[in-house]
């Protein structure tokens, strides 16, 4: 590859999006919006048990209503593979229950499809499904992941023998010297409970399988990766199939997975011999989708008195649900990719156990394990710098790896590729300017206003990724992890930039075309950017793990950089000068030193397309086409601070500040990354304080609408105060690192934080999320003395008794909870 | 079959007459029966607000409010706000301060936005913020939308 001198021109500029035009104006294209002639609507019947026997089904009824084409139950399907789970772990015992589009003989959760019913209205097929009746007899239902890896406990799958999926584990240094060398050491139970991803776009799928030929129009996050399952399931080869993500409505990772629905509307078109759509309601996205988080991490923490960590040792019980979708039991895994932090930790050990449940599965939702290593992290520094009666960024500051160190190895065995620890939060410390809201902070307290501060510096570990570490002999994901891209220059000078990656309101769209316009010496209104449909371009493995810049769009950098070696070869050959004097600027080929004398991209295309004056042997044509493989991951990091109040009459927390200062490397376009932080942001606020998935005693889920699940709303949140320091990445060429979980990752311990120290004047030293008012209030009463607060939500407790506490939470007063 | 009901409905300036089961919800009579499909449906429960149209000059949420109940009345949805070439200012300003990313909850945000423009011209962070909360967003946080919504009153006050 040449090295191209970028002109900087476009990367850099906050520019308005390319992509908007469309979306303000109503004019967007998703899938559901699709109508096809002749197409059927499909609606699943989903199972209303959590554990049950199919003793019947009878379907008479339905079938006899007009405009009914069908009932069909999983003994109809003739699929030559089950759904796919992508992770075969080496050395690593992992029980993998077959999963199929459809329940056969038990249902093992709520909203496990059980029969389909295909019609010709939309509200026909629903008022059919309800004359589908299955008798089930109902099974022992298993909800508490932790009494469920007890000896005796009953079976989500009893052909195991046992409810624990796998044990994963990853160690550096000697956890016995850790705990020797400590003079402190702490150790907390801390719940990340369940929650959904809920794009606001729910699931929509559109099939077409006509002369051998499938189409399927996806809300997907990756649709090679689908093309390429159905071809298995559907014994095709993949160039029959095409699957097309149009605009999708977000994904938060909740449309990475390859659904029971994908397969079923492919199926029924088939069977049918028309097109067939299914779209998600969103109560069946909340108990049919995957949902995220859900780990009880044992955390235990050691540290000399002068604050130096000399180890961390964390079990993470993760609730796997009842099946698993592409990801399930490898999200846990990469909580121990960061288990370090952004310290300097000689003694680590991270053990994931995974158990089954009567539940929907878990898979990746913004961050995938990730925020839980965050959270756990940032939450121990706090609770041990209030043990070593430290100031908690001293401490931090203490066990920063410093600048100088990287790229850096951690004990456990990561390299991370850059990273300014202190500088993050130096520039935060200065922006929130934490004298004066000390001085504030006491003042408050004195008039009984319970106001607090919490820090998060967070780190992370994203741009799946290198191949060679995550695939098969590596890590155990039954993939490569590269990206692919085209730049096609057009005849007339236009370009079209093709990206393996499948953006749902990343915006890249935008930024692709402002590293190419640099390149290229043209403006991005000229670069068209496609993406997400298998038949315009070379296999691509999606949009997700923060990936899509800096593994797609390097590739794209690439891509360019080989045309532009191309045109000045051209440009050269026609301007009798040699390649290596052509320089690109003001959009222009021109000869160094004589400005006048160059070519336009257009001018040199049309001598590529009408091959008269090419140089020797050179092939008609300016397209260029790269499959990039990165070296090592990226490593984005920053330091974030909340300010709350807490009313602790009634237990409401208010956020009235929130500052970040986030590094993901140069910015392409800052407006882009200030997007992509305040949504990750609420996305953690909604986890800290309102949003949580809870299942009760039998297995029945209780937040099954937006009504009991609780997004936040601009009234619930504050504007935030969002700043930035750029260390580039020596991975790519563009020294850019992700951004989308950012956010998110950060968030949820700052927020946490802030509550503790805002309460610690009134007794309280821990509480787990979601901070519910009842959750907080109760925990105030029991730091009071006023009785031992419910648990609140411990998995099967019911709804009203314990109202919005965290799933599976354990005890959470200072007494029990080991406060400081 | 339910029995069908007549309706007439003007939308967006364009009258339309419809044969709709009395059950059918205004949000898909606008986006099956026209096709227009720039109104969208996020939830069951009349929570997320992806779908907020004007009737009669209020923004209602169509996925609560029937067909039938649209008889006789006018309705305005985000294709009558404005169309490239001549963007509302709501539709400017989101474009501008970046206050959309997958495009979905946005012409539901942009019809919610006007509703409170034409109502309050210069509404505080504060107003906006409660004026939004029955629309749902999961990606933009909020913060750029509030912008866009007080930028624009700027604009249109100007």
């Amino acid at each position: 590859m040449s090295t191209v001198e970028a002109s900087e021109k476009w990367v850099g500029q906050a520019l308005k999006r390319k992509e908007d035009p469309r979306m303000i104006t109503g004019r967007g294209r998703y899938v559901d919006d699709m109508v096809a002639a002749g197409m059927l609507h499909m609606h699943v019947v989903r199972s209303t048990e959590a554990h049950a026997k199919i003793v019947s089904i009878d379907a008479t009824g339905a079938r006899e209503l007009p405009g009914i084409f069908g009932v069909f139950t999983a003994e109809d399907l003739d699929l030559a593979a089950p759904l796919p789970m992508a992770w075969v772990p080496p050395g690593v015992e992992l029980h993998s229950p077959e999963h199929w589009p459809l329940a056969k003989d038990e249902v093992k959760y709520v909203g496990q499809g059980v029969a389909i019913v295909l019609g010709s209205d939309k509200y026909g097929v629903v008022d059919a499904a309800e004359q589908v009746l299955v008798e089930y007899e109902p099974l022992p239902v298993v909800v508490d992941p932790e009494a469920a890896l007890k000896e005796g406990s009953e079976l989500v799958h009893p052909e195991f023998g046992t409810n624990k999926t796998h044990e994963w584990s990853l160690d550096g240094g000697d956890m016995d010297a850790a705990w020797q060398e400590a003079d402190v050491v702490i150790e907390r139970r801390i719940v990340n409970h369940r929650t959904a991803g809920a794009p606001i776009e729910p699931r929509v799928a559109l099939a077409d399988y006509r002369a051998g030929q499938l189409t399927l129009h996806l809300t997907s996050q990756n649709p090679h990766l689908i093309r390429l399952f159905l071809a298995g399931e559907f014994e095709m080869s993949e160039d029959h199939i095409r699957v097309v993500a149009p605009d999708v409505g977000g994904g938060f990772g909740v449309k990475i997975s390859h659904y029971a629905e994908d397969v079923l509307v492919a199926w029924a078109s088939k069977k049918l011999g028309r097109p067939v759509k299914w779209t998600e309601t969103r109560s069946e996205h909340m108990s049919s989708t995957i949902h995220g988080r859900d780990q009880i991490d044992y955390v235990k923490v050691g540290a000399k008195r002068d604050g130096t960590i000399t180890g961390l040792e964390c079990t993470a019980i993760a609730d796997l649900g009842a099946y698993y979708t592409l990801l399930t039991p490898f999200i846990p895994c990469f909580t121990g990719f960061v288990i370090s932090g952004c310290y300097r930790i000689p003694n680590l050990s991270f053990k994931a156990i995974g158990v089954f449940t009567n539940k929907m599965a878990t898979d990746a939702t913004r961050g995938a394990g990730r925020p839980e290593a965050t959270h756990l992290i940032e939450v121990m520094i706090e609770q041990l710098a209030a043990e070593l009666d430290m100031d908690p960024l001293e401490l931090r500051r203490k066990n920063f790896i410093p600048k100088e160190d990287f790229p850096a190895e951690v004990a456990i065995g990561i390299v991370y590729d850059s990273g300014d620890y202190h500088g993050s939060l130096d520039k935060l410390v200065a922006n929130l300017d934490l004298d004066a809201f000390r001085r504030e902070q006491a003042e408050l307290r004195e008039r009984g206003v319970h106001r607090g501060i919490g820090f998060s510096t967070w780190m992370e570990i994203c741009g799946l990724a290198p191949s060679r570490v995550v695939g098969p002999s590596g890590v155990g994901l039954q993939a490569g992890f590269y990206e692919s891209s085209y730049v096609r220059v057009h005849a007339s000078g236009g370009v079209t930039v093709y990206s393996g990656t499948a953006p749902h309101g990343q915006g890249l769209d935008t930024s692709f075309a402002q590293i190419v316009a640099d390149r290229l010496g043209v403006t991005p209104d000229q670069v068209d950017v496609i993406h997400g449909d298998t038949g315009t371009g070379p296999f691509g493995l999606g949009t997700y793990g923060s990936r899509s810049l800096a593994v797609g769009g390097e590739s794209i950098a690439r891509s360019a950089a080989k045309v532009v070696e191309k045109a000045k070869r051209i440009a050269a050959h026609q301007l009798e000068a040699a390649p290596e004097d052509i320089e690109v600027a003001d959009g222009k080929f021109s000869v160094r030193g004589s400005p006048d004398k160059g070519m336009t991209l257009a001018e040199i295309a049309g001598g590529a397309y009408i091959p008269e004056n090419l140089p020797e042997g050179m092939e008609p044509g300016l397209e260029e086409t790269t499959f990039y493989d990165p070296e090592n991951f990226v490593f984005p990091f920053g330091a974030h601070a909340c300010v709350v109040d807490v009313d602790v009459d009634t237990g409401k927390v208010d956020i009235v500040r929130y500052l970040a200062v986030d590094d993901c490397g140069p910015a392409i376009n800052p407006k882009l990354i200030d997007g992509q932080i305040h949504g990750g942001i609420v996305h953690a606020i909604g986890q800290a304080l309102y949003e949580r998935i809870h299942y009760d005693e039998d297995g029945q889920l209780v937040t099954g609408t937006f009504v009991d699940y609780a997004l936040p709303s601009a009234a619930d949140v504050p504007s935030f105060e969002t700043d930035r320091t750029e260390t580039p990445s020596p991975v790519n060429s563009l020294g850019v690192k992700g951004v989308g979980e950012a956010g998110t990752i950060a968030a949820s311990p700052a927020i946490v934080n802030a509550v503790i120290d805002a309460l610690r004047p009134v007794g309280v030293t821990y509480i787990d999320m979601p901070l519910s008012p009842q959750n907080v209030w109760a925990t105030i009463q029991g730091a009071k003395g006023n009785g031992v607060p419910p648990d609140p939500g411990k998995q099967g407790g019911s709804w009203d008794e314990h109202g919005s506490g965290s799933a599976g939470s354990g005890p959470t007063s200072p007494s029990e909870g080991g406060g400081s | 079959m339910p029995d069908r009901v007549p309706i007439t409905v003007t939308v967006n300036g364009q009258r339309h007459v419809g044969d709709v089961e009395p059950r059918q919800l205004l949000v898909h009579f606008l986006r099956e029966s026209l096709g227009l499909t720039g109104t969208h449906v996020g939830c069951d429960t009349s929570n997320c607000g992806a779908c907020t149209v004007h009737l009669d000059g209020d923004a209602v949420k169509s996925c609560t409010v029937l067909a039938v109940q649209a008889d006789g009345a006018e309705v305005t949805t985000i294709e009558g706000l404005g169309s490239e070439g001549s963007l509302h200012p709501l539709q400017e300003a989101f474009w501008e301060h970046h206050g959309l990313q997958c495009g979905y909850c946005t012409p539901g945000m942009i019809m919610a936005g006007a509703d409170l423009l034409a109502k309050n011209p210069d509404p505080s962070e504060e107003e906006v913020r409660e004026a939004l909360a029955g629309n749902l967003c999961r990606c933009t946080g909020y913060h750029n939308i509030v912008k866009a919504v007080r930028s624009a009153a700027q604009e249109v006050r100007a």
